[in-house]
């Protein structure tokens, strides 16, 4: 069943138009890739299906139900993680504390928390580091931290903004293992850059050009797609 | 006195503490604008503008006019340069932070309170003015023979009043001109647009800080020379402008010069006329609930225009 | 376990202390206990959850004359008399924390500074009841519960100390649950908070509402033991002072409001000796915190030994 749909998806700044009527579908237990050359929209469409921006029309359903009119923090309730683009974490509070706070939402004792947040820490190889202050971790120990914050919350959901940004080659190929292990639990809405990350994670991948849905199909597929080449892989070279 | 030449002389006494107010407005907008800093010891830098007036007039023997008019020169020189030390030692070490230079500038301020009141000391002292005629003003009113030209008792003003005026809306022009024609003007707008972007095209950002601070305190000064030879100087008299500048500043939209001197003219005038006809201190209660609520409502002032 | 080994040691020496110090300091620490309890509220706002209010002294003084105006007016007994300052401390910050949380930052101070002040004013303007600056005294015979009698050194004491305790507890509990934490993810990283599904808007009226009543609770306590209400205590002055306390002592640390004020009284205590000028003392002091110890006198023990501090 469909987890996560769009219906017609506007958000304009102004005039511009960010995201142009897009109609998504993400089935329960997918692993989705969302691609597209820098300013296609991508993160101003997750920022709309979380709520972080107000949509200028359509509309967003999460689970069969209409979730436009639910504040961010209403959505993320409904069991939608979200990680950020630019790195966010609690820098000032223990890497345990960073997860907890993800954990400890959804309500239970210390007790009953407790284990989720060090398996969440342990799937992200932090267990060790649980006591450090989260600004004291190294770049992509941040991202991973991130990381473990969303599947502390359980998602139903987990969106992830660019993971793997600043991420050095060993611990991009951690990361490709950390989403495998997912895969089948927990539903991933995946924005990436990294088409080999893209290439051996994803089930499905979307492309998004200029705002609008330009193609959509498995890995293999869009790879061989024409029009995705001459809008996305004829601008990155190396990808 | 009847309803009219009473309501007449209320709107003269408003149109001086307008006069006045935009002065110190203008100045803390200044500062507010450029630097995004909220000086809460504003208000003493006009204190001590008064202070320094008195000193210096009362330092030189001669005609009155004398010692003022040295006094229009010292009291911004001398405040100006405290406030480039206030500067020095304390904003540049905060960095500009908004909430700490506003928790630093409460401090401030009863420091610089509280040395007045041990070097000047507790009582409100005068400053001559420089030329002081008082002009009975005409009123027409309906007598025995129709209309006529009748002279009511209390209505009139001096000729210094008037002057106050005068020179508010001299000193406001000019800051204008300097601001939108000057080249400073350009630099000061640069900045205000974008710090970052400035500082990347070689503006002396932390210069213009600087100096903007110095130029907020001495309008502040200049403002408190002019109204203290109606007001005397005294250690606590900082607390109305700040508030009344504050109001004007966020009904005018922060940071905007129109705006703040529009506002300005509306509330020392509505200030004067009120106080005048209800009490004072309803009308501060609605005023500072009504600051409050714009910036709740309307945070980019009643004057200002919504930034898109 | 240390935090509680802490906060029990910091109750044992101020019960004790009553039995070892001279009576003039018997008296100087009761004040300073009330008044602690208004710098537990203001920490809660303020150092947890990172919200610098400029108007705290409009909740402490809703407090003090909810419970002093029936006391005089209506002839209420204290014990209701208090718990309607309660009342209207919740409901006042309730109502200011709705509308200014509105805003942030500069604003929000700006915001609670100005309804502060519209009430200092009010209280002025209502002079034929609240007697303005001068204010009123409470009887001595009023301030009597169940015969014991609060105008007495001892009993008045005991009170603060229990009133003090009670609020010292009460956060100390508040920031281990999972609410407290959240404030203080609030305060850390705002947007992150929300991300994580927390209501922010929430949380931090919630946060408003608690951190009034218990300056609204310190006001109540400290008209009824001192047997006095006077608009200078809803002047911006005491808006400031619950800020300069919790600077000093530590924002975001349990212990941080009652070493904040000890000192700072003593500070002024000192000063006045020498000068009458002692808000002097007061200003050079938030310059100099904000200068070179932003942390305060806890915050600078937990960064340099106490890694533990609460």
């Amino acid at each position: 069943m469909t987890l996560l749909s769009t219906q017609g998806l506007t958000k304009s700044f102004g005039g511009l138009h960010a995201v142009r009527n897009v109609d998504f579908n993400l089935p329960e237990g997918q692993i989705r890739a969302l691609i597209g050359p820098n300013g296609a929209g991508k993160s101003t469409f997750v920022g709309t299906v979380i709520g972080r921006l107000r949509a200028s029309s359509g509309d967003v359903l999460f689970d069969g139900r209409s979730i436009s009119h639910l504040p961010a923090h209403r959505r993320i309730g409904l069991g939608i993680a979200y990680t950020f683009q630019i790195t966010s974490v609690f820098e000032r509070l223990s890497v345990h504390e960073n997860v907890a706070l993800g954990v400890r939402r959804s309500g239970g004792s210390d007790t009953e928390t407790e284990p989720r947040v060090r398996q969440a820490l342990s799937r992200t190889g932090l267990l060790d580091r649980a006591d450090s202050h989260a600004g004291d971790l190294s770049y992509g120990h941040q991202r991973l931290l991130e990381i473990a914050m969303g599947l502390g919350q359980n998602p139903r959901l987990f969106i992830m903004d660019e993971p793997t940004q600043g991420l050095s080659e060993s611990e991009i190929a951690e990361f490709k293992s950390l989403i495998r292990s997912l895969a089948g639990d927990t539903t991933i809405l995946l924005i990436e850059h990294n088409m080999n990350v893209v290439m051996e994670t994803a089930d499905i991948v979307t492309v998004l050009n200029f705002g609008e849905v330009l193609a959509e199909g498995s890995p293999a597929e869009i790879r061989a797609d024409r029009l995705v080449q001459d809008a996305y892989f004829g601008t990155v070279s190396g990808a | 006195m009847d309803f009219g030449p009473h309501l007449f002389l209320a709107c003269l006494e408003g149109a001086i503490t307008a006069a006045v107010i935009s002065l110190t407005a203008v100045g803390l907008s200044l500062v507010f604008g450029i630097m995004r800093v909220v000086n809460v010891a504003h208000g003493e830098f006009f204190m001590l503008g008064a202070i320094v007036a008195w000193w210096t007039a009362t330092s030189l023997a001669g005609h009155p006019a004398f010692g003022f008019s040295a006094a229009l020169v010292t009291a911004p020189l001398v405040v100006g340069l405290i406030a480039i030390i206030i500067n020095r030692l304390i904003l540049v070490r905060l960095n500009y932070d908004p909430e700490r230079t506003i928790v630093a500038t409460i401090g401030l301020l009863y420091v610089i309170q509280q040395t007045a009141l041990m070097t000047f000391g507790p009582d409100a002292r005068p400053v001559e003015p420089p030329f002081n005629t008082r002009i009975a003003i005409p009123w027409i009113g309906f007598g025995d023979s129709g209309f006529e030209l009748i002279w009511p008792w209390g209505l009139a003003t001096t000729t210094y009043k008037l002057a106050v005026i005068a020179a508010a809306i001299l000193i406001v022009a000019t800051v204008w001109l300097v601001i939108s024609r000057t080249r400073f003007g350009l630099i000061m707008r640069a900045t205000q647009q974008d710090g970052e972007m400035a500082t990347s095209f070689g503006i002396p950002v932390r210069r213009v800080y600087a100096i903007v601070f110095a130029f907020g305190a001495a309008l502040a000064a200049l403002g408190a020379v002019l109204i203290v030879p109606v007001q005397q100087a005294h250690y606590l008299m900082g607390g109305d402008p700040l508030l009344l500048s504050f109001i004007v500043v966020i009904i005018g939209g922060l940071g905007s010069l129109p705006g703040t001197i529009i506002a300005a003219v509306i509330i020392g005038m509505s200030d004067g006329i009120i106080s005048v006809f209800f009490s004072p201190t309803l009308a501060k209660i609605l005023a500072t609930l009504l600051v409050a609520l714009v910036l709740v409502f309307r945070p980019q002032g009643l004057l200002g225009r919504r930034r898109a | 376990m240390k935090q509680h080994n802490l906060h029990g040691s910091v109750l044992a020496v101020l019960f004790l202390a009553f039995f070892v110090m001279p009576e003039y300091h018997d008296g100087v620490f009761a004040r300073i206990m009330v008044l602690a309890v208004y710098a537990v509220g203001y920490n809660l706002l303020f150092g947890y959850t990172g919200l610098l209010s400029l108007g705290h002294a409009l909740f402490f003084a809703t407090g003090m004359y909810g419970l002093a105006l029936p006391m005089q007016h209506l002839d209420m007994g204290p014990v209701p008399a208090f718990l309607t300052g309660l009342a209207a401390a919740a409901m006042m910050s309730l109502a200011v924390g709705f509308l200014a949380l509105r805003t942030t930052g500069v604003a929000f101070m700006i915001v609670t500074l100005m309804f502060a002040q519209a009430g200092f004013l009010t209280i002025l303007y209502f002079g034929e009841y609240t007697r303005g600056d001068e204010g009123f005294v409470i009887q001595q015979a009023d301030r009597m519960i169940a015969g014991l009698d609060f105008s007495d050194p001892t009993t008045r004491y005991f009170a603060a100390f229990c009133i003090f305790a009670a609020a010292f507890l009460f956060i100390a509990w508040l920031m281990r649950t999972s609410f407290g934490k959240c404030l203080v993810a609030i305060r850390e990283n705002e947007d992150r908070a929300r991300m994580l599904g927390y209501d922010v808007q929430l949380h931090k009226l919630l946060s408003i509402t608690l951190s009034g009543v218990i300056s609204g609770a310190s006001g109540a306590a400290y008209a009824f033991l001192f047997g006095y209400a006077g608009a200078t205590f809803a002047s911006v002055q005491y808006s400031i002072l619950p800020l300069l306390w919790v600077l000093l002592g530590g924002a975001g640390t349990t212990i941080g409001p009652l070493i904040g004020t000890a000192f700072a009284f003593y500070l002024v205590d000192f000063s006045s000796e020498i000068t009458d000028a002692h808000l002097l003392v007061v200003g050079a002091a938030i310059v100099l915190l904000t200068l070179f110890a932003p942390q305060g006198l806890a915050g600078e023990l937990r960064r340099r030994l106490f890694a533990w501090l609460p």
